[in-house]
């Protein structure tokens, strides 16, 4: 057995909210050091040139959520990280029209009264609901969720403030906001609009990422989950990282070693050492130990407990909680190189569309048909994607005139039916997603220079999450704010001295948002002492 | 279903003429239509309202037509006011309310003829007047691309109407209608506008729209007629004194952020809300703001000086702010310092001193002055000519 000298942190995995958690852990002055199990940094996070001369944004595709004030105070910008906006979606229709939500307000307003001219006139409504309860969540995502069983001043101050941030609505906002947490996202739209289309192509952030459907309770947060980022203040807008959303893990990765931080590949955390009822390092697969005072793992709360402690090592219960938790593969991801740009349903070239997320599922039955599909153990024979062609935008990620396409597929259970994932099934599950693009598209087929198909096996298999859930863990309400990942866990403090959590399994929970990393920076600084470096919230004005 | 247009910005059916007038360049957009900002010289524009004619593109308004048996019944329930005292050939100004007595917006309303009813607005409402007509017997039709308009407004504009061939409409009362035969189709004329003067709006089709302004501009060429961009537009109906829908008001169900939505009594429009006529939606919180107090207070305000108090504060007589300028101008013609300005109670009351905090930049050093403001009761600019009936000639 190797013995390795003593750091003050450990973090295992190198995922963006880890990368970030050391980055404030190395900037307070501590000795840190990042554990990455691939021979790559990032995580869900990741460039990858799969195919020579393409870059694939492999697992996590567009960026929004990632925290501005994070990425201010590390200074991504200067270590390298663009984010360049895209506005829009279409969603193509079985009968070879489509419906573009424009980004404009006017010509969204004159699309939509296209396919009904009364859901045109009540999106204004829509909006302004839905913008309500954004600003209601926005301002709890730069802060621990308050315990609302402690006296601590801190979670009184906490709880005071989530309490007023809700009666601050008004009475109707307050109940709003209760019927919107628990509520479909099916159910929440219906009460808008009455087009097929125009409630299939919102539903699809209620169900991406996530192993429900869009009639299922607690989906319209997760609608929300989607609105809550934005790119240079435009809040609910999305952007492509320039070069791939490994550009986010490689630019945290800079802003970390330049506070002197390290970070060490190829290194797959086995086990971590528990002595004397505190955390005291991790072991390697291949033996070798690291020692250190504290340990954080970016991991998702279930691999976290179940698959890097000696359950002894732990409190029954807390054992017993990571195994209740729900964290549920739902869905896979194709990576295609393409020889050139392909056509949609007759949309030009040219057109604004081609540059925003494109959706083939054109009413609520046929998302909610694709998800029986996940329930009997399958994969979605009619599946619902979020395409998008970041070469429209992106110069950086195939040769010139050629393109890249990532397509998230929903839904794709993490085993099927009749037994694990096999590379015969992977490639049938890709081809049904093909086949249902070529649908719109003539001319893809013939485009297909190379595919990455990667079903959740591959997702937890080569990533590390969890039955794939790319969201480390559902969001459904029974597990956000002080409930995620469990109770007693929901301050990222571990249940054991020196050991924490900092990945999307913790508040305010998946995507690239770096907030858990930079939350439980803020936990562990003030367990040692030492000032809070986090950057507090842009005013919610 | 519609066709594909995936033009950013629409032309007006009066395109064609607005764009060959628009020398300036000058275009923003308005309710996906492109609408000029200024054509030539918005100072001379302005001045064609108030010294001969303007004529303002006002198409891209919204537009529906509402009626049946059970129309008036409708608009009685959406509406503050009691719609039955607009008979048929009269407009009438309105406002409509949620039901927690916030304003969603405020329009004209012609009554074409007896149950047949056009509703003319800034903002779109087809969903919650589709809403509101539940259990109602009438239709609603978004006309708002079917009908081309022009506002012709100003001193001149009766003479250059009736050069134009409009005969007798020197006769027509403000707030009236009148229907001439025009190009093998119709014209609809109303005393009516959005620049406190002597003016009309003229509604076509669009098949009639092009024909019309050529018309119109060739029998106006000796009536100084000119068109006129939004600017003008803003500039004259700041000095009337009317309230814009999402300038000086957030439409209600725009409202993101609790207790930014006001009510008729907050905005100035008390004598729009008739209690004795029945029930209509917003009614009980309204008698409960009524019994209960308001929480803000709408003014016009003289403010001392010239310079316009856009986006200004207002402050008290120690300093506090105690509501802010939702619009300003000083007005050429009026000559005076006009702020419309939204104040919290219970401040405005007639003893209160209050003051306009203004920032002005002269070659780039900024000034800050504390300007004292004076309500202003009663009309701003109100020629005689704007009711006379007769309309006078000039």
């Amino acid at each position: 057995m190797k013995r390795m000298r003593q750091y003050d942190a450990i973090v295992i995995g190198a995922g963006h909210n880890g990368l970030c958690n050391a980055a404030y852990l190395a900037k307070a002055g501590l000795d840190v050091l990042v554990l990455e199990r691939n021979p790559h940094i990032g995580g869900a996070s990741v460039s990858r040139e799969l195919y020579p001369g393409w870059t694939y944004s492999n697992c996590s595709y567009v960026c929004s959520l990632l925290r501005p004030e994070i990425s201010r105070d590390l200074e991504l910008a200067k270590h390298g990280l663009q984010v360049v906006p895209y506005h829009g979606g279409v969603t193509f229709t079985r009968d070879g029209d489509y419906f573009g939500n424009y980004p404009d307000a006017e010509r969204l307003y004159r699309e939509m009264a296209r396919h009904s001219l009364r859901d045109a006139n009540a999106y204004e409504r829509f909006e302004a609901d839905v913008t309500k309860q954004t600003r209601l969540i926005r301002q709890f995502l730069l802060a621990t969720p308050p315990d609302p069983t402690s006296v601590k001043p801190k979670d009184l101050k906490g709880l005071i403030e989530l309490a007023s941030a809700f009666t601050g609505m008004g009475e109707e906002g307050l109940l709003d906001s209760v019927r919107f947490w628990t509520m479909s996202i099916g159910d929440f739209l219906d009460e808008y609009f009455e087009s097929d289309v125009i409630k299939a192509h919102l539903s699809g952030s209620g169900v991406i990422g996530t192993a429900l459907g869009v009639y299922s309770p607690g989906t319209a947060y997760v609608l929300l989950h989607h609105y809550m980022g934005e790119v240079d203040g435009n809040v609910g807008a999305w952007g492509f990282a320039r070069g791939g959303m490994g550009a986010v893990a490689n630019a945290l990765a800079n802003s970390l070693r330049a506070c002197g931080g390290e970070i060490i590949c190829d290194a797959d955390v086995h086990r971590v050492i528990v002595e004397r009822g505190r955390a005291a390092g991790v072991a390697l697969a291949d033996g070798t130990e690291y020692r250190a005072k504290l340990v954080v793992s970016n991991l998702d709360p279930k691999r976290t407990f179940l698959k890097c402690f000696d359950a002894s090592d732990l409190p029954a219960a807390v054992v017993e909680q990571a195994r209740n938790f729900k964290i549920r593969g739902s869905s896979g991801k194709l990576n295609i190189a393409l020889d050139g740009l392909p056509t949609f349903n007759g949309l030009s070239p040219g057109s604004p569309l081609m540059l925003t997320d494109m959706h083939c599922t054109d009413s609520l039955e046929r998302m909610e048909r694709a998800y029986d599909d996940w329930k009997a153990g399958t994969w979605s024979k009619d599946p619902y994607v979020d395409m998008l062609i970041p070469t429209t935008v992106d110069p950086t990620m195939a040769p010139p005139g050629k393109h890249m396409m990532t397509v998230f597929v929903q839904y794709c259970p993490p085993t099927l039916a009749d037994g694990p994932w096999t590379p015969e099934a992977r490639d049938a599950f890709g081809q049904t997603v093909i086949d249902q693009l070529a649908e719109h598209s003539p001319n893809f087929k013939d485009l297909i220079l190379d595919c990455e198909v990667r079903t959740p096996h591959e997702l937890e298999d080569e990533v590390g999450l969890t039955e794939g859930n790319i969201f480390h863990g559902e969001l459904t309400f029974d597990q956000l704010l002080f409930n995620r990942p469990f109770p007693g866990c929901a301050q990222y403090r571990g249940p054991l001295r020196g050991f924490y959590l900092c990945g999307s399994g913790t508040h305010p929970g998946g995507g690239v948002m770096a907030a858990p990393g930079a939350n439980a920076a803020r936990e562990i600084l003030a367990d040692l002492k030492r000032p809070d470096l986090t950057p507090p919230s842009y005013p919610n004005d | 279903m519609t066709p594909h247009d995936d033009r950013m910005l629409l032309d007006t059916p009066f395109g064609s003429r607005v764009q060959a007038a628009c020398e300036l360049r000058e275009w923003e957009p308005w309710k996906g239509y492109a609408s000029p900002i200024a054509y030539e010289d918005m100072e001379l524009e302005y001045f064609a309202v108030r010294n001969a004619t303007g004529v303002f593109d006002l198409t891209p308004m919204t537009k529906y037509r509402i009626g049946g048996p059970d129309a008036a019944a409708f608009l009685n329930r959406l509406m503050t006011r009691d719609v039955g005292k607009i008979r048929p050939g009269r407009v009438g100004y309105a406002v409509w309310c949620n039901d927690a007595g916030m304003v969603l917006d405020d329009g004209t309303l012609f009554h074409l003829s007896r149950g047949d009813y056009r509703l003319c607005a800034q903002e779109r409402c087809l969903d919650w007047l589709l809403t509101s007509a539940l259990g109602l017997d009438l239709t609603i039709v978004d006309e708002t691309a079917e009908v081309a308009a022009l506002a012709v407004q100003g001193p001149t504009s009766c003479a250059a109407l009736r050069a134009m061939g409009l005969e007798g409409l020197e006769a027509l009362r403000p707030f009236g209608l009148r229907h001439y035969p025009f190009d093998g189709g119709e014209l609809m004329v109303s005393r009516t506008g959005f620049t406190g003067d002597l003016g009309y709006e003229v509604w076509v089709a669009p098949a009639h729209a092009e024909a019309l302004w050529d018309a119109l501009f060739a029998a106006g060429r000796n009536h100084l007629i000119r068109p006129m961009g939004n600017a003008a537009l803003e500039l004259a109906r700041i000095e009337a004194g009317f309230i814009q829908a999402g300038v000086d008001f957030v439409p209600a169900e725009q409202v993101v952020r609790h207790g930014r939505a006001r009510s008729p009594f907050e905005l100035g429009l008390d004598w729009l809300v008739d209690f004795d006529k029945g029930h209509f939606t917003g009614r009980g919180a309204l008698l409960r703001e009524r019994a209960e107090g308001s929480r803000f207070r709408f003014l016009r305000l003289d403010v001392e000086g010239n310079k316009p108090a856009s986006e200004s504060f207002i402050l008290n007589k120690r300093g506090e702010t105690v509501g802010h300028a939702t619009s300003a101008a000083w007005c050429p013609s009026a000559k005076r310092n006009v702020a419309l300005a939204s104040l919290e109670m219970p401040w405005g009351r007639p003893e209160d001193e209050l003051y306009a905090e203004i920032y002005t930049s002269r070659e780039l050093r900024w000034t800050r002055v504390e300007a004292r403001c004076r309500i202003i009761d009663g009309p701003i600019w109100d020629p005689p000519r704007r009711r006379q009936t007769p309309a006078p000639n000039f």
